[in-house]
């Protein structure tokens, strides 16, 4: 034991180093079974670690506060500090820094003077049960990697059966060709042996047939009018999706995954896009909207269950993830180790997806805040995208009809009650469409 | 008949070539491509003599948007203790209105970690992928209406700020819906 500061009574200097003396036992074989023990309950304390602390402290590395991994055992060792030290760290830190603390403001100063919150409602056995998980070791990631590794497997050999599959098949068919040339070759063969001369008969039949078509004016007609249906049909289908994306999938210079983030995790549209609600344009989001969550979360570790057997087949591993977050704070300049910003940093050079020429004009917050139309209206199910792409084909005929087709939300909207009496009075109708509303008049759009 | 397959092949070929040319990497052919590419410059676009090489750029210094009332207070610990005292200037007459707009703006930019009752359960923290999310009723921290403000601007700890998503009277809106939330929990 380390020297104790207060010595006022002598039964609570013997409970608080009999609880210490627990502590420090149970830090030592907690190494083998974490579960166990009589003062501190790691299961317990991570619970509460995850509540009240790891929003500034991880157990391996700096965040806004220090790493806490055997921050009981390394205090004692390093600094000669004891657990009296650190419950009176954790309820009042900042009374400790003006009282004059030494080791108190030295670690004040050198995380940039972020004072602690205290935690005046943490009881001591709430503070064991921190401390023993704190000393816990960090769960191996065993379990994981084999089950990653099987996965990784059974995908690879899911692709080889249908290698083999289709090789088969190629193997199969070139038989089959084979088969038929030498079997035309004999047939030749025996008709010469026979005395037949095959070129005098082909050639007689295929002129008469092409000269009684030719003879025919009737079927001559029919055929080409036939034809030039057919290269009219064609030759419009493709004109008429030139100038449309529809389906353009740009690779982007950071892998961002809206299936990670819209679908998984749930975050709205806007939290990111949040120009949307207010401007013609729905913004990209500058990368320090990026770091208000990547700030914390600087590796990817997926879902539960692990990456899926087609995430790894397009190699979306979690490794390959926490790649793209590096790009993100090499772009942004985020310097991991010491948790501050260089300051240099470099612009990210998105890929534009949905693009709307430049003679017509369209607002996104007149559409979002005002007629609370869904992004996935027109955006597609981007929350299942891995990468975006265009899911509606923008041309005009699509925006009419969809302004022929939906109402008009008047409700608790004082600017369109009087309009709206008067519009459904002409129209005779209740519900007006945004067609009824003036939402065709080309002026609107296009000016 | 030899004559024949190699017919037959070159069509195939010419199939796939076509088929190579609708790549999806890159955009479409334009028709008209001086009505579809705008002479001025449009949002984010690449523009070689502009600082950082784009249209985006932060305002010029010592300037502000018309309408725009800076925040006066730093973002220091004294900054934070004076935002304390700041009532919220939004008109208490409107409060139910204010609340509504509070409560729609909190469901975007708040409730991934601080959770729908500002208990501190997001599905972000739910999916532990960021932890620690306090309750706004934890005593220890007794927040009040100026200090929500405050900390939406600047950020606190592993929070960011989320000045770039809403605007001054928007914050206010979102800190009054916070206090309520806390009489709630």
């Amino acid at each position: 034991m380390k020297k104790v500061i207060y010595r006022n009574q002598i039964s609570k200097v013997l409970g608080i180093s009999l609880v210490v003396f627990l502590l420090f036992s149970i830090s030592i074989f907690a190494q083998d079974e974490p579960a166990t023990g009589s003062s501190g309950d790691p299961v317990k304390g991570k619970t509460l670690f995850n509540q009240n602390c790891a929003a500034c402290h991880s157990l391996t590395r700096k965040m806004t506060g220090p790493p806490l991994a055997n921050i009981e055992s390394r205090l004692s060792e390093d600094e000669g500090l004891d657990r009296e030290w650190l419950n009176a760290w954790i309820k009042n830190s900042a009374g400790m820094i003006k009282s004059g603390d030494a080791y108190g403001n030295k670690i004040y100063t050198e995380y940039a003077q972020a004072p602690m919150t205290a935690f005046p409602t943490l009881s001591d056995t709430d503070i064991d049960d921190i401390l023993a998980y704190t000393a816990a070791p960090p769960p191996a990631p065993v379990a994981v990697a084999v089950t990653v590794d099987s996965k990784d497997g059974s995908a690879k050999s899911s692709d080889i059966t249908n290698e083999l599959i289709l090789g088969a098949l190629i193997v199969v068919f070139a038989l089959l060709i084979m088969m038929l040339i030498l079997v035309k070759k004999t047939l030749k063969r025996f008709a010469i042996a026979k005395g037949v001369d095959l070129d005098e008969a082909y050639a007689g039949k295929g002129l008469s047939l092409w000269k009684a078509f030719v003879q025919n004016q009737f079927l001559v007609l029919v055929t080409s009018i036939f034809l030039l249906l057919a290269a009219a049909y064609f030759a419009f289908g493709w004109m008429m999706q030139v100038g449309i994306d529809q389906g353009y999938e740009p690779i982007q210079p950071i892998h961002y995954s809206h299936k990670i983030h819209a679908g998984d995790n749930k975050i709205e549209c806007k939290y990111c896009h949040s120009s949307a609600r207010v401007s013609k344009q729905s913004g990209i989001p500058s990368l320090n909207v990026c770091m208000n969550c990547h700030k914390s979360i600087y590796e990817y570790q997926g879902n539960p269950e692990g990456p899926t057997k087609e995430d790894l087949a397009n190699g979306y591993t979690n490794e390959f993830y926490t790649g793209e977050i590096q790009k993100l704070y090499k772009a942004v300049g985020w310097d991991e180790e010491n948790q501050k910003y260089t300051g240099e940093t470099q612009p990210v050079e998105w890929v534009q997806v949905h693009n709307l020429p430049d003679l017509v004009y369209f607002d996104h917050s007149q559409h979002v805040s005002v007629a609370e139309i869904e992004c996935q209206t027109c955006h597609g199910p981007v929350e299942e995208m891995e990468i975006v792409s265009q899911y509606s084909p923008l041309t005009m005929g699509w925006c009419i009809n969809c302004h022929k087709e939906t109402n008009v939300k008047v409700e608790g909207n004082e600017y369109y009650t009087k309009i709206h009496e008067e519009l459904s009075k002409k129209y005779g109708v209740d519900q007006l469409t945004a067609a009824q509303m003036g939402g065709l008049e080309c002026g609107k759009c296009h000016y | 008949m030899m004559n024949s397959l190699i017919k037959s092949g070159i069509a195939f070929v010419l199939v796939l070539f076509v088929s190579a040319c609708a790549d999806k990497d890159s955009p479409n052919y334009q028709y008209m491509p001086n009505m579809y590419e705008p002479v001025g410059y449009e949002a984010y676009q690449k523009v070689e003599w502009l600082p950082n090489g784009s249209v985006a750029m932060a305002p010029a210094k010592n300037t502000v948007a018309r309408g725009f009332i800076p925040y006066d207070l730093e973002n220091t610990a004294e900054g934070k203790e004076l935002s304390r005292l700041k009532a919220s200037p939004l008109d208490s007459l409107n409060s139910a209105t204010n609340l509504l707009k509070g409560k729609e703006l909190y469901a975007i930019y708040c409730a991934l970690c601080h959770g729908n009752k500002g208990d501190g359960q997001g599905t972000l923290v739910k999916r532990e992928k960021i932890l620690g999310v306090p309750s706004y009723a934890d005593a220890a921290r007794d927040i009040n209406v100026g200090g929500v403000n405050h900390v939406i601007y600047y950020g606190l700890n592993s929070m960011g700020s989320h000045a770039s998503q809403l605007n001054p009277e928007e914050r206010w809106q979102v800190a009054e819906y916070v206090m309520k939330l806390k009489q709630d929990l």
